[in-house]
């Protein structure tokens, strides 16, 4: 008798907290773990949205690889990230540490460079195609006539310069994000380590190169592994600054989830759409067992 | 003696000079963006190029409501952001006190399915999830948007760690009193967990408000897009509007100005519970 009633009370207590857990994880099943499942399933088949899906095997990998289209994508995200990594990484480094000293007005200098991550992407953007134009009368155009005394670049009209655009932007977007994570790391440096330097003589930049930067490695581990992920997700950007007024994106600055947008919804090729996010995916999980690899290694420190 | 005081005024000065240059390169493109939002089309690429206009041009402000259905669109915007954050809120905290607080079969597992799931981007799957949606015939409405954003596994991540850190003692106390699981949650739990609120709040408001992606695969009927659908679309329209096109930009910015001003330590705060979490 006891046993049972001890049994009821634990059912009820388990209904209570599927209860709970019920609104939010029935929409979460069905929208998000549901479609998960199906990406899966699409990109082993071929499937226009309308007809009854075929199973085509890796057909839809070999023709990925075989399409230039997709190869540029692949080559371009590539690129944009091995360029926008380590320059977010550098310039939200120094931010922070400029930012970490007893200034006046701090939390004036920590705003401004962080509204630009959370200012509407297509209000920003439009001002950047302002003042990148390919026109001499734009602003950056300007500066490289009248300070720098070179040529005017084409900027983001141009193949070669196209790039340098997108990844200077993203530079500008972004670090104020990766700055808020770097200014956690160095408040939680202790100050002794500084004042133990001190006493062995140690001038600024020494602590820097002896104390801070080793103390930061799990900060730095952390956010290489954040950005290299967004940056194989980058999609909006290159839309905004490179799209044409239709909104297509030419082979010098496509990329991956651009390519993924395309196939499905201008080419209806669902199949290898899915076979494309699944490339994206592969990418970012080899990202993320990294990350995990890595956690290991810090806590053992 | 003085040396030591010399360097420290020069490596002052050396910082604020850093900073006052690098808050220069942040903030250039939305003056730029103010004051050739105040200017005709013709007067914005004159070189060399004036900063603030003789005569500012009010008239873009006005226009700019006319051109395009601004109105609606910023509506559509707030109807969904507001309905958006609410949704997101209510489930997530719901549903991270049941894995913080309560004992019960397939917790650990039903919360690994969403851990797992924050490693995969939305782009992935968000294919097979338009096609889901359309075959529900809710492609072109707001519902999709609205399922697209509420239910994400970020929130109940973020609301979960933080209730980690409320003692348990807390909840025991209140059920030798009597108190329903559902009074602990609304009545103990919610009220202490204003910071995570508010940082969830920031997150899902901003992310809302200016996503891009989600809107332009759902919505196709002109009456239903969004502010930043719409602005894209005007400025594709009318490339050389130059100054609508600013104007429309100052204005989309505003509302996030202003979220972002009252809850910023909140966004920070955000930021650094992910860091931790890693």
């Amino acid at each position: 008798m006891n046993t049972q009633g001890a049994k009821k009370r634990k059912m009820r207590q388990a209904l209570v907290a599927y209860s709970f857990i019920a609104p939010n994880f029935i929409g979460f099943a069905v929208f998000t773990l549901g479609p998960i499942i199906l990406a899966f399933i699409m990109a082993f088949a071929e499937w226009d949205g309308n007809n009854p899906m075929k199973f085509v095997g890796l057909k839809n990998f070999a023709d990925l690889f075989a399409n230039d289209r997709f190869t540029a994508a692949l080559k371009n995200t590539i690129v944009y990230s091995i360029f926008t990594v380590p320059f977010t990484l550098i310039v939200a480094l120094g931010l922070a540490i400029l930012l970490n000293q007893k200034i006046r007005a701090r939390t004036f200098f920590r705003t401004v460079a962080f509204f630009p991550y959370v200012a509407s992407l297509v209000a920003v953007a439009a001002v950047w195609n302002m003042l990148f134009t390919p026109a001499k009368g734009g602003l950056m155009n300007q500066l490289l006539m009248n300070v720098f005394q070179t040529a005017p670049l084409k900027w983001a009209a141009a193949p070669n310069t196209v790039m340098l655009t997108i990844v200077l932007f993203s530079i500008w977007k972004n670090m104020g994000y990766y700055m808020v994570i770097y200014l956690a790391g160095l408040q939680g440096i202790s100050e002794d380590l500084y004042e133990a330097a001190s006493l062995d003589g140690a001038g600024a930049l020494q602590k820097f190169w002896y104390v801070t930067l080793p103390q930061l490695k799990p900060t730095t581990f952390f956010v290489t592994i954040m950005l290299t992920i967004s940056c194989f997700k980058i999609y909006d950007i290159v839309y905004m600054l490179a799209g044409g007024s239709n909104g297509v994106v030419n082979k010098s600055a496509i990329v991956l989830v651009y390519y993924i947008y395309e196939e499905a919804f201008r080419n209806w090729k669902l199949g290898s759409a899915s076979a494309a996010a699944l490339v994206l995916f592969a990418i970012v999980l080899a990202v993320t067992l990294i990350q995990f690899r890595g956690e290991k290694n810090y806590a053992n420190d | 003696m003085r040396t030591k005081t010399t360097n420290r005024v020069i490596s002052r000065i050396i910082i604020y000079a850093l900073l006052l240059f690098l808050a220069f390169i942040m903030l250039i493109p939305f003056v730029w963006m103010i004051s050739a939002s105040l200017k005709l089309n013709k007067d914005i690429f004159v070189i060399p190029y004036q900063w603030i206009s003789a005569e500012p041009r009010w008239q873009n402000y006005i226009d700019i409501w006319t051109k395009i259905p601004l109105a609606k669109y910023a509506l559509n915007t707030a109807k969904l952001t507001i309905i958006v954050t609410l949704l997101q809120i209510l489930t997530s905290s719901f549903a991270a006190y049941a894995f913080a607080k309560l004992q019960f079969r397939g917790r650990n597992l039903l919360f690994l399915a969403y851990i797992a799931t924050i490693a995969v981007p939305w782009q992935v799957y968000m294919v097979p999830q338009f096609m889901f949606m359309r075959k529900l015939g809710l492609a072109d409405t707001h519902l999709a948007i609205i399922i697209l954003q509420a239910f994400s596994a970020f929130g109940v991540f973020l609301m979960r760690q933080f209730y980690e850190g409320i003692p348990d003692s807390l909840c025991e106390a209140a059920r030798i009193d009597g108190m329903s699981e559902y009074g602990i949650y609304a009545k103990i739990m919610l009220p202490l967990s204003k910071p995570a609120l508010s940082t969830l709040t920031i997150f899902t408001f901003v992310n809302t408000w200016n996503d891009f992606l989600g809107p332009l695969i759902y919505l196709t009927t002109d009456s239903k897009k969004t502010l930043q659908i719409g602005i894209k679309m005007f400025i594709s329209q009318y490339s050389a509007e130059y100054g609508l096109i600013m104007a429309a930009s100052v204005l989309s910015l505003i509302p996030v100005l202003i979220v972002f001003m009252a809850l910023q330590k909140y966004f920070v705060a955000g930021i650094t519970t992910g860091a931790v979490k890693g």
